[in-house]
């Protein structure tokens, strides 16, 4: 053991020496009397999903699962989106003919300059938050590296009705698998990027994607 | 005597100065009060924010008890998944091992996500000394460096600074001639100027809001995208922690991701959180750094009373709140801690000997508006007058006679002995209205002679009134 950490170890002992010996960290118990599972109908669930999405100045729209590549081709002419990234793992058919795809391999990823050229990402997700309006991606299927969904302008997302849990708590509950068995890296995406460094109001657009659109379909 | 141990003036000394400066005094006013105002919105909608509240500060007690424990067990649950854990005692270790491990990467800069920690090490002083630029790429951050100013709030570091201020500084520093003061169009500027070195970067410096001991998961918390750049985009990933910023369980996310944005930016959610865990194959930077920082820490962490100010999630909601702060800005504390947090964090980290430090549990009012809002209940009008217990005590053993014959010592002094018998407090009484008849003016005294004046300069006093209540009681009786 390094000096460092011997002598920080010792020092936070005999700081906390008031603490009984015998107390182990697991006999102090939580009293989690706060709400960890939401009491929304699944329509309500997605409605407040809609709304709170909203109120983040992203684009949100809902639609049949057989609309859905037109809607992706109309939001990709909105933006005069041409050179579109797209993850490993993402659903071709929902692809419009109108964009060139960029595809991101895992054996070939593209540059960071590829992506700055690009005019846009589309991805799915790993799960939805209502309450919050915010996007779950787990760097799984169709979601790609951590990078896609932030150097492109423009990210497109696509959220199916069911992943949209109600509440924050019901959001960490389905990731515990993929942070403790498989170590992915997680992002929580809530409106397009931001900044209340100006006088303390929000205004978009910073770093992160500057316009956000996010296609809920069943 | 107290050693002045730095040059740093008192909170009172400069809070004079600070309190004159008009405009200043409006930027923080109106960005105080907005924020306020939205904070509370978003408080409450929230049915269950008090069994919230409560949970936080349980979690972060039980951290606190068992500290040693947990950070043995992040250690593993890092390295484990393939990140590199640092013990550094204080700043200059640190530092050290950061300059190291940059130096090692034969590097020109690196890039930085706003930390109030690496601040607190003055991390870019020792990376320059090096020949290392530090280049900060939260907005707030990035406007401080240019302006070569300080951080005068944790959330929003230039919040002293105007847009129209930010502008003039832009044009000169970003060259960029033709800028507006619109929010936007600086938001803009700040992005285009930083784009290519975050694309370039190979090095990138973080701090951290959480660090989970069981999975081994950092996280950061972020508006701009400057977050998720820095740790995603360099190869080498840099991580400082103070070490109170462990939470032992994922699970626990759910309770600070809720109180956090809330009380930090007063939304619902900020737009970026960033989870990691160790290394991603593919995805993210190769190599991972944790350097876990006391610094002053474990001093906090021996006061019982002290000890729950490191349960602070760094939200700033008790800076929006506090009448002082709102007056006199962030630069007053001389510390990266202002506001009430600042008040009893800095004099335990930095010691009662630092004279500057020791003022701060005096730069309140007690009014209790920052426990109320605080999201783990840290109890910090308790904590104020105990260190104010500390620092009189203090001053006692280390001074000799001149502390004894102060007039606040002998003023205590003769308090205590008048409120410890019935008999003597009541004959002081008699004293004190005979004697206050030459100073109450229309009904309150506004200045007080001699030694007392020190009361009267800062406040009004209400005279003792002509019958007291036990008076009129007895009177009634007879």
């Amino acid at each position: 053991m390094s000096n460092s950490k011997k002598e920080m170890l010792d020092t936070i002992r005999k700081a906390i020496s008031d603490v009984p010996e015998a107390e182990k960290p697991g006999d102090i118990e939580i009293l989690r009397m706060y709400m960890q599972e939401g009491n929304l109908p699944g329509t309500e669930i997605v409605h407040l999903f809609m709304e709170r999405v909203g109120e983040y100045q992203a684009t949100v729209k809902q639609v049949g699962k057989k609309d859905l590549v037109d809607v992706v081709d109309e939001r990709c002419q909105k933006h005069s989106v041409n050179r579109l990234v797209v993850p490993e793992g993402f659903p071709k058919e929902f692809l419009p003919t109108s964009v060139t795809p960029l595809f991101d391999f895992i054996d070939k990823p593209l540059s960071h300059l590829e992506l700055d050229e690009s005019d846009g990402v589309i991805t799915t997700c790993a799960h939805a938050v209502a309450q919050t309006g915010t996007i779950i991606l787990n760097a799984g299927n169709g979601q790609g590296r951590r990078a896609l969904t932030l150097v492109p302008d423009y990210h497109l997302c696509l959220v199916h009705q069911d992943q949209i849990l109600h509440l924050i708590p019901e959001g960490f509950k389905a990731l515990e698998g993929s942070v403790k068995k498989e170590r992915r890296p997680i992002t929580f995406i809530s409106g397009p990027s931001a900044t209340s460094d100006i006088e303390l109001s929000r205004v978009e657009g910073v770093h992160g994607p500057r316009r956000l659109d996010v296609i809920i379909y069943r | 005597m107290m050693n002045r141990s730095n040059y740093d003036p008192t909170f009172e000394e400069s809070a004079n100065a600070y309190l004159s400066n008009t405009q200043l005094r409006k930027n923080i006013g109106h960005a105080t009060h907005t924020i306020r105002e939205k904070r509370k919105d978003v408080v409450d909608e929230m049915p269950d924010w008090e069994e919230l509240r409560k949970a936080g500060r349980q979690i972060k007690t039980k951290v606190m008890r068992h500290l040693d424990t947990y950070l043995l067990q992040l250690e593993a649950s890092v390295q484990k998944a393939g990140g590199h854990v640092h013990w550094a005692r204080d700043a200059e270790e640190a530092n050290r091992i950061i300059v190291d491990l940059v130096k090692q990467k034969e590097v020109q800069d690196v890039v930085k996500v706003k930390s109030i920690t690496t601040d607190e090490i003055q991390l870019n002083k020792a990376l320059a000394k090096e020949g290392v630029q530090a280049l900060e790429t939260d907005l707030a951050e990035l406007i401080v460096q240019l302006a070569e100013d300080e951080p005068s709030h944790i959330l929003v570091p230039a919040i002293h600074k105007n847009r129209a201020e930010i502008r003039e500084l832009f044009r000169e520093k970003l060259d960029q001639k033709e800028l507006s003061d619109r929010p936007e169009d600086l938001a803009e500027a700040a992005r285009a100027y930083l784009r290519k070195k975050f694309l370039n970067a190979k090095v990138g410096i973080s701090g951290a809001n959480f660090g989970v001991a069981e999975t081994g998961t950092v996280a950061v918390v972020e508006s701009e995208g400057n977050g998720r750049m820095c740790t995603t985009l360099p190869d080498t990933l840099i991580t400082v922690m103070g070490i109170e910023k462990i939470i032992p369980r994922w699970k626990d996310f759910e309770v600070f991701m809720q109180l956090l944005p809330r009380s930090s930016t007063a939304e619902r959610m900020n737009p970026y959180n960033s989870f990691w865990t160790g290394v991603a194959e593919g995805d993210g930077p190769q190599e991972f750094h944790l350097v876990l920082l006391d610094n002053g820490r474990s001093n906090v962490l021996a006061d019982e009373i002290g000890r729950q100010t490191l349960h602070c999630i760094r939200c700033s909601a008790c800076l929006n709140v506090c009448p002082v702060y709102e007056r006199t800005g962030g630069h007053a504390y001389h510390s990266v801690y202002p506001g009430p947090i600042g008040a009893i964090l800095t004099p335990q980290l930095k010691g009662l000997d630092n004279e500057s430090a020791a003022s701060l549990p005096y730069a309140s009012t007690l009014c209790g508006a920052c426990y109320e809002v605080c999201p783990v209940k840290i109890n910090i009008p308790d904590v104020l007058v105990h260190l104010r217990g500390k620092i009189v005590d203090h001053k006692k053993r280390e001074g000799g006679i001149k502390q004894k014959t102060d007039p606040e010592h002998i003023g205590m002094k003769m308090m205590a002995r008048a409120f410890a018998s019935q008999h003597r407090y009541e004959r002081g009484q008699k004293l004190a209205r005979m004697g206050q008849k030459f100073f109450v003016k229309d009904g309150t005294i506004s200045k007080l002679p001699g030694q007392l004046s020190g009361w009267t300069a800062m406040r009004d006093l209400k005279p003792i009134p002509d019958q007291t209540f036990r008076e009129w009681w007895r009177e009634r009786d007879e």
